[in-house]
């Protein structure tokens, strides 16, 4: 649960108070929280948390560590929808596996 | 396991394994304190590839794990409430707490839902002004700045139907409890890179140097960890203590100063109890005065909790790097992922749930004659 996925920021709007930008995370595009780095732009690269981003990354990193993280396994539980973190929940005998396999031979 | 072998057979991951090996002269306890880190290192077989004196030692940083059992059943018990939407993120649906998990609860008719991030369940309270909508607020260092804009957010929009359950651990005082317990033998510390990628890693320097460990900040990708285990390995090897950053491209020395302003204003320090552990002093962040009123223990006084550990349970001894899972006489026996006993079990970031999913069912001593050289 404490892993941070990078991803490409593709457009950054003002909703109310907050600073909301949409992040393409290898083709799962989130609505992010840019608040915590003003210093990001539409393009950059950042790393994201929960729906934060908390971090700029430059582009290589970026791409290997999203390559990475997808080969592990990683990415679906992070990205999951919550009809697809229930689905989880029902299949699996466990909790916060940072890469679903668990209960999965 | 293809990928396990793609990894260890590349050029890059053998020559820094080679490198360790050429190294090590003597033996060494290493822990890395993440739980995500753990479960990387299993997953890939890292500690296989490393020369048999260099041990890796699985820390206490999986929060899913450390989340004290009292606090699983006071999430239960507001979440099984009329008129309540509990919000959690998905890793927390299958913690068991006494009487059975929030899936369960989900099940018999509670409104429980997963989000994405916090933000959405402050966005459920603004939709739902006749509903109290709680977010349990768990994690590390990494979680906190996403739940402190959470509540800052609702007080700014004078939202009274949104609350946060907290139990938010701190990393550099677990590492200092680590260090401090009679008969510690950990060596070095690989920090965890994304809680440092918010808090940087100015609070490390005064540890190593006090403790005479060398702390070497590290990413979660297998070459990341080997990298950061090689790092560690060279300075025991010189007999330094130093803190180093091995993981550049993400975290630097300040961390993020909005993310660490706002924690700041929210949040303060508190002594935390940790599952497995017991009461670390200040190891914690609670809601701080201004900010109380969004407590959700202060909100719905959840009184009559009587929460029992299992006595097979070796699961600080776990923690503490002092035994391996399979020396529980519990491991795989009674204690299961499906039927945990104890916090290491409980998630699969736990060290003792790693090594069952990964058949890992041998004692430190008979691991200790199995590593499998990289020469």
């Amino acid at each position: 649960m404490c892993l941070a996925i990078p991803g490409k920021v593709e457009e950054i709007m003002t909703e109310g108070d907050l600073r909301i930008g949409r992040v393409n995370f290898g083709g799962v595009v989130k609505r992010v929280c840019m608040d915590y780095v003003p210093e990001v732009v539409v393009g950059d690269y950042t790393i994201v948390h929960v729906g934060f981003a908390i971090s700029k990354i430059d582009e290589e990193t970026a791409k290997q560590t999203l390559e990475d993280f997808r080969a592990m396994g990683v990415l679906d539980e992070e990205l999951a929808t919550e009809e697809e973190a229930f689905a989880r929940a029902a299949a699996a005998p466990q909790s916060a596996c940072p890469d679903g396999s668990c209960g999965r031979k | 396991m293809k990928y396990l072998t793609e990894f260890r057979n590349g050029e890059v991951a053998q020559r820094i394994a080679r490198e360790i090996h050429q190294i090590a002269t003597r033996p060494w306890k290493i822990m890395e304190v993440c739980g995500g880190q753990t479960h990387s290192i299993i997953k890939n077989g890292i500690d296989q590839m490393l020369p048999a004196g260099i041990e890796m030692i699985h820390g206490p940083g999986c929060p899913v794990c450390v989340t004290p059992l009292e606090l699983i059943d006071k999430a239960l018990a507001i979440a099984r409430q009329p008129g309540v939407i509990f919000c959690s993120f998905g890793d927390m649906l299958r913690v068991p707490g006494t009487e059975g998990d929030l899936f369960q609860v989900k099940g018999a008719g509670g409104d429980v839902r997963v989000v994405y991030s916090p933000l959405d369940a402050v966005e459920l309270a603004q939709k739902n002004p006749d509903k109290q909508v709680v977010f349990f607020g768990v994690g590390f260092e990494t979680t906190a700045p996403a739940n402190a804009m959470s509540v800052h957010v609702a007080k700014r929009r004078g939202l009274q139907n949104f609350s946060l359950l907290v139990s938010h651990v701190l990393v550099p005082p677990a590492i200092a409890a680590i260090l401090k317990s009679p008969g510690n033998k950990i060596d070095g510390f690989l920090a965890a890179g994304h809680v440092c990628s918010v808090m940087g890693y100015w609070e490390y320097p005064p540890l190593a140097a006090k403790y005479h460990v060398p702390i070497v900040v590290t990413g979660f990708e297998p070459l990341d960890l080997l990298d950061g285990i090689r790092r560690a390995v060279k300075q025991l090897e010189a007999g330094q203590h130093e803190v180093e950053n091995a993981y550049e491209r993400v975290v630097t020395f300040d961390g993020n100063q909005a993310a660490q302003k706002l924690l700041a204003e929210v949040f303060e320090v508190t002594d935390r109890a940790w599952r497995g552990i017991g009461v670390i002093p200040k190891s914690g962040w609670r809601l701080c005065a201004a900010y109380r009123d969004f407590d959700a223990e202060e909100r719905f006084h959840i009184s009559g909790i009587h929460t029992e550990e299992s006595p097979l349970c070796r699961a600080g001894d776990v923690l503490r790097g002092a035994i391996k899972p399979a020396d529980c006489s519990a491991f795989g026996k009674e204690c299961t992922p499906r039927h945990p006993l104890g916090a290491t079990m409980v998630s699969s970031e736990g060290a003792c749930a790693a090594y069952y999913n990964y058949g890992r069912f041998l004692s430190a001593e008979e691991l200790a004659k199995t590593v499998v050289s990289c020469r």
